[in-house]
């Protein structure tokens, strides 16, 4: 519907893609604040500038994140956005939902907030988007009482999340759902009130698909994978190459480690798996036909964040296989030892990738007491700048 | 009575459909059976299709109401969504899907997403609700997704492509790793308010943030002085202070990145690299973006081969072949000077022309 106040935002009503503006309508026949949130934003469709304020540190009791304080620039303007905080609502594991369950949400953003909300955040969260200071414990009282707690903000463990796993997925070599739900209840304290030197990460992939983007995210990434052999079935392989695939060109010449073989005659697949990499690809092209092997656990990568403050870092391999069953001691031990050290000696908003490009590798494995091995590296260094201890010099 | 604290989330457990339930951990391989329907069968033989459709990410209670209903109707309660801002509805019965398809397309939801095709946009939330962008996130991804509609809805890309936006260097999303990252820029230093400095903002924490020591203090002032020279506008100081604003109508803009990818199919995890370093914020559509993402889109549709991701094409033909196939300008911001800089020059005489 037109707008006379939002010529601007009324053009991104037309086109086949679901509109955002007319989500933030529907709001705005409800809720005064969604209203002033859309006529703000048309103000910053004019201006080419943003109109929040810097920060503002509001919270609810018993917790020292998981609330973000969001204050308009132009109040007098738009005074139902004067404050429109954020809260972060942790999900439950997967992104899966009863319906029921959603609609209580709903009832309760509805009542306390601006109607608006992210499904779902970047990081993961579902995110309420807009209530003023004095609806925050009551909404979080609300919310507590259909079973939704908060998700981290600031110098915390962020919410963790986890791709949809053995859930609905044949790939998946761990149970990314349980261990997930597992760390974020083992975590609780570290996730609700900051206490370390910056924000820190931790995100489970099935496979090494990642579709979680845990190895670009997450200081802290597990990723499934197996040890044993891609099981095959060759009657499915050969059912693939019938059904138009041309398993030499798209599968065999793509392997990046050249570890397959195809003989067309007799439509015969062969991997040597003692050099296959786990890549995925050739099981990603022939699912039914090909899958991960028995003997499964995870990579654990550590080191990855986007680029604040000295530039963007991907996980390293840390631990190249780790076995992956309940209650995930081994893990949650190595997490723990991770964050003492990055504790420790991490300065003021210094993720675990930049401490350990600074103190060095060799000091992180120290500290977490884990032995160099090949898998860690690419390539060894080519600089003869390197360390010994005393006591190896004798 | 005490606070009620650290709960927890709902337990997935009760959120799962019984399908799943039934057959967690037992899944034996999918299919995929058109743009938007994805089949799953396990171990015991039961069925599970999943039809996705985009979202606009922000979205109204009425929405998430409406999406519930659909569900009641076809799932028996039970949906989830991807880490992409889509919403998969869960289907056990067959003769449910079509129906639900149909259903969906008639009221206006966007089925794809799976597949050789480009799926949603994760993106920040820009002048919505950010307080230190360098654009807007939904507009633009709403212009993008209006006009790349078909790539969505249909597999015409030789291998699946992921969009990512962040509205400014603090890159929130992976944009860094994505096929084509559409990334908030300034191009001017703070313009420093030192009353606010002197008032709310520790100096020593403000001069640490600053990646290549362009802050010092200024013992007159009481506040900061930043060396302009060196300030590559990445906003880590005005995240520490509010004195130290940086968002400026001409100044700010957008960047485009291409090439990177996340999964490790065939090649390890990519960076996505920076091919424009400006185009104007052009509300409410940026032109100038939407033409520039559809463009090498398209190019890299044109000419890689099947399942062959944008990175890895580029490895392929090289990126001095990527400018001339795209026509796009090679300008000297491309060229990195920050911390790694020379891991990304060339030391062989080996390339084209």
């Amino acid at each position: 519907m037109p707008d006379p106040e939002t010529p601007l935002l009324d053009e991104l009503e037309n086109g086949p893609w679901p509109s955002f503006v007319t989500e933030l309508k529907r709001a705005a026949e409800k809720k005064a604040s969604a209203r002033d949130l859309l006529r703000q934003l048309e103000r910053s469709y004019r201006d080419n500038i943003g109109h929040w304020k810097h920060g503002g540190i509001v919270g609810v009791k018993g917790y020292g994140g998981g609330v973000i304080g969001r204050y308009s620039d132009l109040p007098e303007e738009f005074p139902a956005v004067a404050e429109f905080h954020t809260f972060r609502v942790n999900m439950p594991a997967g992104w899966f939902y009863t319906t029921k369950k959603l609609r209580e949400l709903c009832d309760v953003w509805d009542k306390h907030g601006s109607g608006l909300t992210n499904m779902h955040g970047a990081t993961g969260d579902i995110i309420l988007l807009g209530a003023p200071s004095d609806e925050l414990q009551p909404c979080f009282d609300d919310l507590a009482e259909i079973g939704f707690d908060l998700g981290g903000s600031g110098s915390d463990m962020r919410t963790p999340s986890c791709c949809v796993g053995p859930a609905r997925c044949e790939y998946a070599c761990i149970d990314t759902l349980a261990l997930l739900r597992s760390v974020t209840m083992e975590f609780q304290n570290e996730l609700h009130r900051p206490m370390f030197p910056y924000k820190t990460k931790i995100k489970i992939a099935g496979c090494p698909n990642d579709c979680v983007a845990a190895v670009a995210r997450s200081d802290i990434s597990v990723v499934g994978t197996w040890r044993d052999n891609v099981r095959i079935d060759a009657a499915e392989v050969a059912a693939y190459a019938s059904d138009g695939i041309d398993i030499q060109a798209e599968v065999v010449d793509m392997c990046p480690t050249g570890c397959m073989a195809w003989d067309a005659g007799s439509k015969t697949l062969t991997i040597d798996d003692a050099e296959c990499n786990r890549c995925m690809h050739c099981i990603n092209l022939m699912p039914k036909a090909l899958r991960p092997g028995k003997e499964k656990g995870a990579t654990i990568l550590v080191g990855g964040k986007a680029p604040i403050v000295r530039g963007a870092l991907m996980s390293w391999v840390l631990v190249p296989f780790m076995k992956m069953e309940p209650p995930y001691d081994e893990f949650k031990e190595l997490v723990e030892k991770i964050w003492e050290w990055w504790d420790e000696n991490g300065k003021m908003r210094e993720r675990l990738g930049e401490l350990i490009n600074r103190l060095g590798m060799r000091a992180f494995l120290k500290a977490v007491d884990l032995p160099a091995v090949p898998q860690m590296i690419r390539e060894p260094r080519a600089n003869p700048y390197y360390f010994w201890n005393p006591e190896e010099v004798k | 009575m005490a606070a009620r604290t650290d709960f927890g989330p709902p337990n997935y457990q009760e959120m799962l459909p019984p399908v799943v339930q039934k057959n967690y951990g037992q899944w034996k391989y999918h299919e995929r059976i058109k743009p938007g329907l994805l089949k799953h069968v396990a171990e015991s033989g039961d069925e599970l299709y999943t039809v996705r459709v985009g979202s606009s990410r922000l979205v109204s209670t009425d929405w998430i109401r409406e999406v519930c209903a659909i569900a009641d109707e076809f799932c028996d309660g039970y949906l989830r969504f991807t880490s992409r801002h889509n919403v998969e509805f869960l289907v056990s019965d067959v003769t449910k899907v079509e129906p639900l398809i149909a259903h969906l397309q008639s009221k206006g939801y966007p089925v794809g997403g799976t597949g050789h095709s480009l799926t949603n946009i994760v993106h920040t939330q820009g002048w919505i609700h950010c307080h230190t962008p360098a654009t807007d996130a939904s507009g633009i991804v709403k212009s993008v997704m209006d006009e790349m509609y078909e790539y969505f809805v249909d597999w015409k890309l030789p291998a699946y492509c992921r969009i990512s936006l962040a509205c400014c260097l603090n890159m929130c999303g992976a944009v860094h790793c994505s096929d084509i990252a559409i990334l908030g820029i300034h191009r001017k230093p703070p313009v420093i308010n030192h009353d606010i400095v002197r008032a709310r903002c520790e100096i020593p924490n403000v001069i640490a943030a600053c990646p290549t020591g362009a802050i010092r203090p200024d013992p007159k002032t009481k506040s900061l002085i930043v060396n302009e020279e060196k300030c590559m506008y990445c906003g880590n100081c005005y995240t520490m202070c509010p004195g130290m604003p940086l968002a400026d109508p001409i100044g700010d803009g957008v960047s485009i990145w291409v090439g990177g990818k996340i999964s490790s199919a065939r090649t390890p995890p990519k960076f996505s690299r920076l091919v424009i370093p400006f185009l104007p914020n052009n509300p409410p559509r940026w032109p100038e973006v939407t033409g520039a993402v559809k463009h090498i889109i398209e190019t890299w549709a044109q000419h890689a081969h099947k399942h062959e991701r944008m990175g890895e094409w580029i490895d392929r033909i090289g990126w001095e072949r990527f400018f001339t196939l795209t026509g796009i300008e090679f300008k000297e911001q491309l060229i990195d000077d920050f911390t790694l800089a020379t891991e990304t020059f060339r030391s062989t005489p080996t390339f084209k022309w």
